[in-house]
């Protein structure tokens, strides 16, 4: 034999030996893996930073001067970097205290004057979420007055007008209310960007964590802070890898490759639920699924053709099947739990009524439409079902899946026909559906008011603004809930929207894994609680 | 077939252009021109795109004017044309800007999802060369019979299968089923960043670091998408290397060889191959710069993150510095390993020199 | 095929067609096919190709009379039923919908996808080589140039390039598949013009007076068109596979429509428990590719009997 062949022979052989079975693979005990779609993440910048995963990362690297209890959510917020807080007799001042002998990971102590600076720097930045904080009448001109520390251990912050305690406070426990060293980020300071760049892809925070590296699109690493002031967290590190499909993370978690995975479709779940290692966690959270309709499209404005649409969806078909146990029906816009929720369904699948709807508006057969709909497995089987149901119903659809940004940008173009997607909450205060859903100040197309969805779908409601904006102030607790619960119902019954589904986050765990909390409809996941 | 477009036009330039000098910078002129052609055409589809890549920065929440003050910072108010030619002016100077996706120079992304894509072409073609070569050498041998015919069928298969059907099946088989290799992506996770990049190939960096662990999970990673990927290279390397050992085989020296009594086999493995082994390496070359595109699918099927993933991604986000970048990359690679291959052909093949058509 | 079996003494037919004297050039044209068509006729991988793309064709003019049921009608009910279940012989996908029936409708759309490639891109290739290799000259470096740029891309990336840009559908789908296709032929059929330019016969036509796009049209690229059609056989399969890795990721034919690869794409989330979803559409997508290999593969041998040694 040649050497060429005596080569391909010993190759082989070593091919051979490799496909022995791989050993079980157990993830280390300090240890917490995790398989999760992050693709999301586009910022690590408080200030910036606005999708869901990206908020997961800076919940746990970042403190907030109001925070919540992971053990007890529904408690609503608690003292987190602040200790303790007064509310002037207008309800205008905010007056802060900071916790005594926190410090940052850089070793710096955590003073009211970081707290001023990164609530000041999250005004200046003017990035995407800055509205959570401008809404309270702050501005580059006034910030100085406005937002301050008086002394290292107090801070002072002053409204424009009187607002519902815990709808400012709710905001502050946001991820932009985040609180930045600020020695380390005016270190990395470059043209005056109070460190936004270097944020970008570092934390500089005082959280149960620090990011030990970040890949895009592939992973991230935390290291456990060993002096956090809520206690040293049980896994020492967190590992998070970008996994977007479910039939992977199953087998990874099946393997025990992972502890968690956090992306699973309702027969993996299933497959789950059955295998005696593992168990799923179920923990309802804010996102709203909902349909709309451009009310600048004829005949998508005549009410009749409106109500038409609500009654042309299978709600619980869906539920009982393609999104089982992922969604629950919900038919108001501010997620359950919040204040205010409306628990109300009053449509269901009807097709006879449907059609009679459309026939009195005299679109008994030629209605055409256009539904723009996120390319995401589970929405498209949504916009599928949808289809199928609206068919029924004498109204041809043609579905158009695109990826997010192609959407967003027609839908605040005011172009579409109807849009299939999601809203999830940016704070957990009630007024952030409600600012959103029914409240639309100016519908003109020069109002450009591109953030609110009334006014993407061209919904013209002067009362109905008004009546939200009043609820904001309002700071009686259970009349400020009744006010709400008054809007959605006139919600419901008007509005081109047809809010369907609210989120159901179904999580895989090892058998093992103890304490993992994915933060319900107001908060994040919390990384720190978990024990193996 | 681009293999004999590609090799005639250099046969036309090797005749025309006796300097060395003169044909080196009409190569590079030529390439630079190509290079120009493929910014330009990936620059126009990028701005044609229905993306709105400002919205790609600012998300869905934005207020207008966050909007339009992020729009300027990315000049995208400017006109078409001068947004071009800033885009130019930087590509020179080695910037290809910031990607919007994962807020880095684009170049260091593109450094750290590169090599993992380089890792997985080059053993998928150490793969395809393994059993293509063999393969096609005892088809030519057995001209006509059952033997050729079945690595005829092989090769047939290999080129009609979808390598994302592919790939999804093999992970159900050999991962979920059988459980014989590791799973999606480059190492178990908790694996990740123990090793320092240095070559940013895990299976060298492993061995460099003294990590023989590493190396081994890395290699149960990689031996699936990289078997797939494979495959489609080794119908393409047993069908050539069949057509050039039928050709040898055909010459008279190979009768000499067995009049002079050497063995049949020494006949065949030695003089025959090795007579083949140039054009060979060309094809191999191709098949390599074949793989850098075909691994696009696999590398979404495997959650691999190469620079296929990284393009997709970026493409349908509308990060055209990313989505640039990356393809200005890719196309240089490409257009490298065509010329390199070319090259190789001019130099080895005594047809190619005596200018015979 | 009953012809090509025939071993009794050529008839009538069979003898003109056998015809070692050809009396006019469309007399030979036929012997030359004819005599193609039984050497393709001895290769049993190319006529079990053919039969593959003749059930193809078959399957996607009967879908309305054979499939079992609507492809896109709905029933939430019956979702993710195995193979084999009653009535529904391949199961049924995520939605309730029987695979069998999707797939059969699912073949006018690989069809379709194959036919509009088809008659784009080896058309835009055809003029581009003939012409540039006809005028010589700046126009041959022009185009050629711009040839070399499009072969630069990695095919797939400017396909998925170009649907980004036009947005997903079938006919994006296809125009981005074309416009990336064409290169190749414009080689070939630039090659084949340089050696037929120069030919006696063409020197003769233009003497008698011809216009140079008269005599591209009328004679070059007639000449050009067999190295054309082998090209283009074998590059079905491609096309298929181009067309479905679209659809995979979601930029080809759009939902409801049953396009085979986007099929798969769904089938991915069940592939654990719930293979046959993901599993029937590549089986469909990979036979009818192996039919487009086997049947071109043999056509080359028939056509071309050097290449195929």
């Amino acid at each position: 034999m040649s050497k060429f062949t005596s080569a391909w022979a010993l190759g082989l052989l070593a091919a051979a030996s490799f496909t022995a079975p791989a050993a079980y693979a157990e993830t280390p005990k300090d240890t917490l893996v995790i398989a999760a779609a992050i693709d999301d993440i586009v910022s690590l910048d408080p200030a910036e930073a606005f999708e869901f995963s990206g908020g997961d990362l800076l919940g746990n690297t970042y403190d907030n001067l109001v925070t919540f209890d992971p053990k007890n959510l529904s408690a609503g917020y608690i003292p987190g970097l602040a200790e303790s807080w007064t509310v002037s007799e207008d309800g205008k001042t905010f007056t802060f205290t900071m916790r005594e002998g926190v410090t940052f990971n850089s070793g710096n102590p955590v003073t009211a004057e970081d707290a001023a600076f990164s609530l000041r720097r999250a005004v200046l930045l003017k990035q995407t979420p800055s509205f959570i904080l401008t809404q309270f009448g702050f501005t580059e001109e006034n910030i100085n007055d406005t937002i301050k520390a008086t002394d290292a251990k107090t801070l002072v912050i002053t409204t424009d007008k009187k607002y519902a305690t815990s709808f400012v406070l709710n905001c502050l426990s946001a991820t932009i209310g985040g609180i930045v060293d600020k020695t380390v980020a005016m270190e990395n300071e470059k043209d005056g960007d109070m460190g936004h760049e270097w944020l970008k892809t570092n934390t500089a925070g005082s959280g149960a964590y620090v990011l030990k590296s970040w890949k895009p699109n592939e992973s991230y690493v935390l290291d456990a802070n060993a002096g956090y002031w809520r206690g040293a967290p049980d896994m020492k590190r967190v590992f998070v890898r970008h996994i977007s499909e479910s039939a992977s993370q199953r087998l990874l978690l099946e393997k025990g490759d992972i502890d968690v995975a956090r992306n699973l479709s309702p027969e993996d779940i299933a497959a789950v639920t059955a295998n005696g290692d593992l168990r799923v966690d179920e923990d309802l959270r804010g996102r709203i699924v909902y349909m709309s309709l451009n009310q600048k499209k004829a005949p998508l404005n005549d009410p009749k053709v409106i109500e038409a649409f609500k009654w042309a969806i299978d709600y619980t078909g869906m539920t009982e099947t393609i999104v089982r146990g992922q969604y629950t029906v919900h038919q108001a816009f501010l997620p359950l739990t919040y204040l205010g929720e409306l628990k109300d369904k009053p449509y269901k699948l009807d097709i006879a009524k449907a059609k009679a709807l459309l026939a009195e508006a005299g679109h008994a057969d030629d209605l055409t439409v256009k539904i723009n709909v996120r390319n995401e497995a589970a929405y498209m089987a949504i916009a599928q079902a949808i289809q199928g149901s609206l068919t029924e119903a004498g109204i041809k659809v043609e579905l158009t899946p695109m990826t997010g940004k192609q959407s967003l940008t027609e839908y605040r173009a005011r172009e579409h026909d109807i849009y299939l997607g999601a809203w999830g909450p940016d704070y957990p205060d009630p007024h952030t559906n409600a600012d959103t859903f029914a409240d639309n100040p100016n519908n003109s197309d020069e109002a450009k008011l591109t953030g609110k969805l009334a006014w993407r779908n061209a919904w013209d409601i002067p009362e109905m603004s008004k009546e939200t904006q009043a609820a904001v102030q309002e700071s009686d607790r259970d009349v400020r809930a009744e006010m709400y619960r008054t809007i959605q119902k006139e919600h419901q019954m008007t509005s081109p929207f047809v809010p369907m589904f609210q989120k159901i986050e179904q999580t895989g765990l090892r058998k093992n894994v103890e304490g993992l909390v994915t933060g319900s409809a107001i908060s994040s996941v919390y990384y720190w609680t978990v024990t193996k | 077939m681009s293999l004999n477009g590609s090799t005639a036009r250099g046969r036309r330039a090797w005749l025309s252009s006796r300097s060395g000098a003169f044909k080196t910078a009409r190569l590079l002129l030529s390439l630079a021109v190509t290079m120009l052609g493929l910014l330009m055409i990936t620059f126009v589809i990028g701005r044609v795109m229905p993306i709105d890549p400002v919205l790609s920065v600012v998300g869905e929440r934005a207020s207008n004017e966050v909007y339009e003050a992020t729009r300027k910072a990315m000049g995208l108010d400017q006109p078409i044309i001068i947004q071009f030619f800033n885009y130019i002016r930087e590509v020179l100077t080695g910037n290809f800007g910031k990607s919007l996706l994962t807020s880095r120079p684009v170049i260091e992304d593109i450094a750290r999802v590169f090599p993992a894509t380089l890792e997985l072409a080059t053993v998928a073609t150490i793969l395809g060369v393994f059993f293509g070569v063999p393969a096609g050498v005892i088809a030519a041998v057995n001209q006509g019979r059952w033997p050729d015919q079945i690595v005829r069928l092989i090769g047939l298969f290999g080129y009609s299968m979808p390598i994302f059907w592919l790939g999804l099946m093999g992970l159900l088989i050999f991962y979920g089923k059988l459980d014989w290799v590791a799973g999606p992506g480059r190492l178990d996770i908790f694996f990740e960043g123990i090793v320092p990049q240095v070559t940013g190939v895990i299976l060298i960096d492993s061995l460099l670091a003294g990590e023989p662990e590493i190396f081994w999970n890395a290699l149960s990673h990689i031996i699936l998408p990289a078997s797939v990927l494979g495959y489609y290279s080794l119908a393409y390397i047993s069908r050539m290397t069949r057509s050039f050992m039928l050709e040898q085989l055909a010459q008279e020296y190979m009768t000499t060889a067995r009049v002079k009594g050497l063995s049949e086999l020494a006949v065949i493995w030695r003089h025959a191959l090795g007579n083949v082994m140039v054009p060979l390496v060309t094809v191999i070359a191709l098949s390599y710069a074949n793989l850098l595109e075909g691994s696009v699918l696999t590398e979404i099927v495997f959650a691999w993150p190469g620079i296929g993933f990284y393009i997709t991604n970026a493409l349908l986000a509308a990060d055209m510095n990313a989505v640039l970048g990356g393809t200005v990359v890719v196309g240089l690679v490409f257009v490298g390993l065509n010329l390199l291959s070319d090259l190789l052909y001019r130099v080895f093949d005594p047809r190619a020199r005596s200018g015979e058509e | 095929m009953s012809s090509a079996s025939n071993h009794t003494p050529p008839s009538g037919l069979a003898a003109w067609l056998t015809s070692e004297t050809p009396h006019s050039r469309g007399h030979a044209k036929c012997v030359q096919l004819y005599l193609g068509w039984l050497s393709l006729a001895r290769n049993p991988l190319a006529m079990l190709g053919l039969a593959i793309v003749l059930i193809l064709i078959a399957a996607a003019l009967l879908a309305p009379w054979i499939a079992p049921y609507d492809p896109i009608s709905q029933d939430l009910h019956r979702r993710l039923l195995p193979p084999g279940t009653d009535g529904n012989l391949l199961g049924t996908d995520e939605l309730g919908r029987d695979i069998l029936s999707r797939l059969l409708y699912g073949s006018r759309i690989t069809l379709y996808v194959v036919a509009l490639v088809v008659v784009t891109a080896p058309v835009a290739g055809l003029i581009v080589g003939t012409v540039a290799g006809y005028a010589g000259g700046w126009l041959d470096v022009v185009l050629m140039r711009l040839t070399d740029i499009f072969l630069a891309f990695p095919r797939l990336v400017l396909a998925l390039a170009f649907v980004a840009a036009l947005g997903p559908g079938i006919e994006n789908a296809v125009l981005a598949i074309a416009l990336t296709s064409w290169p190749p032929y414009a080689r070939i059929a630039r090659a084949e013009t340089l050696t037929i330019r120069n030919s006696d016969f063409i020197s003769a036509i233009r003497l008698q007076g011809a216009t140079a796009p008269r005599i591209v049209i009328g004679h070059v690229m007639p000449l050009c068109l067999s190295s054309v059609i082998v090209r283009v056989t074998l590059d079905m399969a491609g096309i298929i596979l181009t067309a479905a890795g679209l659809g995979f990721l979601g930029l080809g034919a759009q939902p409801p429509q049953p396009e085979w690869g986007a099929m798969i794409s769904t089938g991915r989330m069940f592939i654990l428990d719930q293979w046959w979803v993901a599993a029937m559409p590549g089986l469909a997508i990979f036979t009818v590719s192996l039919g487009f290999n086997l049947l071109g593969d043999g056509l080359r041998d028939a056509l071309d009997p050097r290449a195929g040694r």
